[in-house]
């Protein structure tokens, strides 16, 4: 493999691999702020307990989104030199936003909250917590305005052999970056209400204190059914998005090879790549994929052959992890729905096959965001930054395949390890369940105020 | 031109913060295992990091997204010429940073002395990595029209190593300090005379350093050229001396304060010796990156200008107020209690 190839791979291991941490950050962070706020306001020792132990999970899973993430800001110049310099004048500036408006406040107030137990407040020690939430998801914002960009790039000029920004506020308002945010969001939020509905379903069929995890499965299962239902609207509006901006990717996604108006959703499609076609279309829903793209059922829909072959996405892997995410999307609805009438009619625990499908129901919100960026990046190519610099154009020149090679082991090795004690790590805190005794910590805090 | 000036300036001042607040968590990174005589003691140094590290590494991100958004060209080539020595850095803080986080959420011998080796390694390696990478920046690497003509095996001559012995040794000065300042009674004691100790062999390589540097580098050409800024080298050298009239007389928090200080003037005698270069080459000035020909358009640096106005002094103030609510003394006897410890 060349330098290329090699660098592709290892951006690929290394940002899938920092997005399964990141999600869980995203989504959990609200979640154990909501529960500290309800134990401030409330007073009642439950919340307090939540607070503890979903917060000791979520910050196993915290710190390695943290490292990993400084990974991706050292890759884009250490591997994609060029890129760097064609489109760090527009590209550098969200980054470094993010770093300036989002990294510190979360970095400074984990610490204070992890180690301000008794030194502050109990508001100001819950307020730390929102301020994480805060902050987690609005680094979230600008890294997705960063990548919207790339799908996406508006207001810049080509200039003095790069892109130059000449209007901040049309990439800060780019459409595509802000539907990019709000889907990667709700997908984090989806993937921590599975989360918590999945281990307290352990506990509940493990008969474990039956009354914590009851309340923390209803919390989630409120946010899970919130969540999975808001992603599915917004990721109808990113489809029409994408249809209007990125053509040869929405072809991909759907698998469309001939123009066409009016164009049918086919229930059932198997992509032919190779003969330009699809070799299996059936159970077709007229003018409906026209209606989904435009808004209306006569809508021409641009297929894979109306672009050159070198343009055109890989179609299979695209294809696939689409539909997969969307199966997975519409999961997600059924089970959250089930979870919430369950829990708020209180016979959880007379269901426990239901548990046991919400306990091995945690990796799929995983699979879907992973899938989702394969759409997102795969479907991309061959370009990096959409209809401006081709990604074969953009890989550093001084890096040799030697250099890659070893990295690429080297991140394979580290992060293999990281993956080995991050799940034996929540596996182990996940099934020791809640601390009992909060007793000492009351009145430390009663000693403090 | 003036927005390139000022993003240098900013430059220097991101880096400089980052090396007086990181360093002395790698300090005491590279210190507590060695200076602390049983888990509970190790604990207690720990914690006295615990709180801040994450922030402090922030300061490491924006520098890297600052160079990114003013001086793309200069980020791209630094990152891809530094491959390797990067990527080293990279591991490093993953392992420091997991090691941390890691090693007080689960007990047993082994699991403990794992991850107090991978603080170890996680703060050595980056102080010497910086080190070696600024010692070459200051000499200027070899690049020239067809690129950069060095590999990891290269930045590893004498000039790079002893600047990169001159960054473990103030790190390891400066976490002895901070160790000092933030615990009591005898590991207090125990951890100033360390760093009364521990600043010979600073003093040392720091006059080597300097000599070195006249024959190995251009950075003194500035300050022929103008001597006034000559101030910054003089007083660089004037705050290390009061270092250790302090820690002689046990003043920990003066003696830490010149020790922030001495970092900061340190890394502003290089930056100001470099000027107009961010990386100059070392086989033809023509190639060397500067502010002027590796720089952001004005109407980005103007943006990133206004951001970093309004944004850098709200960081500031909650980063004080932090070390505010933690400017208490970590003593053994709170070490064990629940929530709060590692």
């Amino acid at each position: 493999m060349d330098a290329l190839a090699l660098s592709r791979l290892q951006f690929a291991v290394t940002s899938m691999f920092h997005f399964i941490f990141v999600p869980l950050t995203l989504g959990l962070s609200i979640l154990v702020a909501y529960m500290e706020s309800r134990y401030v306001r409330t007073g009642d020792e439950v919340y307090l307990r939540m607070t503890k132990f979903w917060g000791k999970l979520f910050l196993i899973n915290f710190i390695l989104g943290i490292v990993t993430g400084i990974t991706m800001e050292f890759q884009f110049g250490m591997n994609w030199a060029e890129y760097s310099k064609y489109v760090g004048d527009i590209f550098g500036a969200p980054l470094a936003i993010e770093a300036t408006v989002a990294f510190f406040l979360e970095s400074t107030f984990i610490g204070l909250w992890v180690f301000g137990w008794n030194k502050v407040s109990k508001k100001v020690h819950s307020l730390s917590i929102w301020l994480v939430a805060i902050a987690t998801n609005l680094s979230a914002l600008w890294i997705l305005l960063a990548n919207g960009w790339m799908q996406h790039p508006v207001g810049y000029v080509l200039r003095n052999n790069r892109a130059e920004m000449v209007d901040f506020l049309a990439m800060v308002t780019n459409t595509y970056g802000w539907l990019k945010f709000f889907h990667a969001l709700l997908s984090g939020y989806v993937v921590a209400a599975f989360f918590v509905m999945g281990v307290s379903a352990y506990h509940l069929l493990g008969k474990s204190n039956i009354d914590f995890f009851k309340r923390s499965f209803r919390i989630a299962a409120t946010f899970g059914l919130a969540s999975s239902l808001l992603i599915f609207l917004v990721g109808d509006f990113h489809a029409s998005e994408v249809a209007k901006t990125q053509p040869t990717k929405f072809a991909a996604m759907e698998s469309v090879w001939d123009t066409k108006s009016n164009a049918e959703y086919n229930l059932l499609v198997v992509p032919d790549p190779e003969h330009e076609r699809n070799s299996v279309q059936a159970l077709a829903i007229p003018k409906m994929l026209s209606f989904l793209a435009y808004g209306y059922g006569e809508a021409e829909v641009k297929g894979l052959k109306d672009f050159a072959p070198g343009d055109r996405p890989p179609v299979q892997p695209t294809f696939w992890s689409f539909r997969a995410m969307l199966a997975l999307g519409l999961l997600f609805i059924l089970l959250s729905l089930i979870a919430f009438i369950l829990s708020r009619r209180d016979t959880l625990t007379s269901r426990p096959l239901f548990l046991r499908i919400m306990l091995y129901a945690i990796p799929l919100p995983y699979l879907a965001t992973q899938v989702g960026w394969i759409v997102a990046e795969v479907g991309r190519q061959p370009w990096i930054v959409y209809g401006v610099l081709k990604t074969s154009d953009a890989v550093s020149k001084s890096v040799s395949p030697s250099q890659v090679w070893t990295s690429l082991f080297g991140f394979t090795l580290l992060y293999g390890l990281l993956a080995v004690v991050d799940i034996y790590l929540l596996t182990q805190t996940a099934k020791k369940g809640p601390e009992q005794d909060v007793s000492s910590m009351i009145q430390a805090r009663i000693g403090e105020v | 031109m003036a927005f390139q000036i000022i993003w240098f300036v900013l430059w220097g001042v991101l880096w400089a913060v980052y090396f007086m607040l990181d360093g002395f968590d790698f300090g005491a990174g590279m210190l507590y295992g060695f200076v602390a005589k049983n888990e509970n003691e190790k604990k207690a140094f720990l914690n006295t990091i615990g709180p801040l590290w994450d922030g402090n590494e922030v300061w490491l991100i924006t520098a890297g997204g600052a160079t990114f958004a003013a001086f793309p060209t200069t980020y791209a080539l630094m990152f891809s010429y530094l491959y390797t020595a990067l990527l080293l850095i990279l591991f490093s803080l993953i392992i420091r940073g997991v090691s941390l986080e890691f090693r007080g959420k689960a007990e047993g011998a082994f699991w403990k002395k794992g991850w107090d080796a991978g603080i170890f390694l996680g703060s050595f390696l980056p102080a010497l990595l910086f080190g070696v990478a600024f010692g070459n920046i200051f000499g200027g690497l070899p690049m020239d029209a067809s690129g950069y003509h060095g590999g990891l095996l290269s930045l590893l001559n004498p000039y790079g190593l002893l600047t990169g012995a001159l960054f473990v040794l103030l790190f390891l000065v400066h976490g002895s300090l901070w160790l000092s300042l933030k615990t009591s009674d005898e590991l207090s004691e125990r951890t100033m005379k360390l760093a009364n100790n521990l600043w010979f062999l600073l003093l040392v390589v720091a006059v080597g350093f300097l000599a070195y540097t006249y024959f190995a580098t251009h950075l003194y050409d500035n300050y022929l050229q103008n001597p006034v800024l000559l101030v910054v080298p003089v007083l660089a050298v004037l705050s290390l001396l009061s270092i250790k009239l302090f820690a002689a007389k046990s003043r920990q928090l003066m003696a830490f304060f010149a020790s922030c200080l001495t970092i900061v003037l340190v890394t502003f005698t290089g930056v100001i010796g470099l000027y107009p270069n961010l990386i100059p080459s070392s086989l033809d000035p023509a190639y060397s990156l500067t502010i002027f020909n590796s720089s952001s358009s004005v109407y980005t640096l103007r943006i990133m200008t206004v951001v970093a106005l309004l944004f850098v002094p709200v960081v500031i103030a909650y980063q004080v107020w932090t070390y505010r609510v933690f400017r208490h003394k970590t003593t053994l006897s709170e070490i064990g209690q629940e929530g709060k410890s590692y």
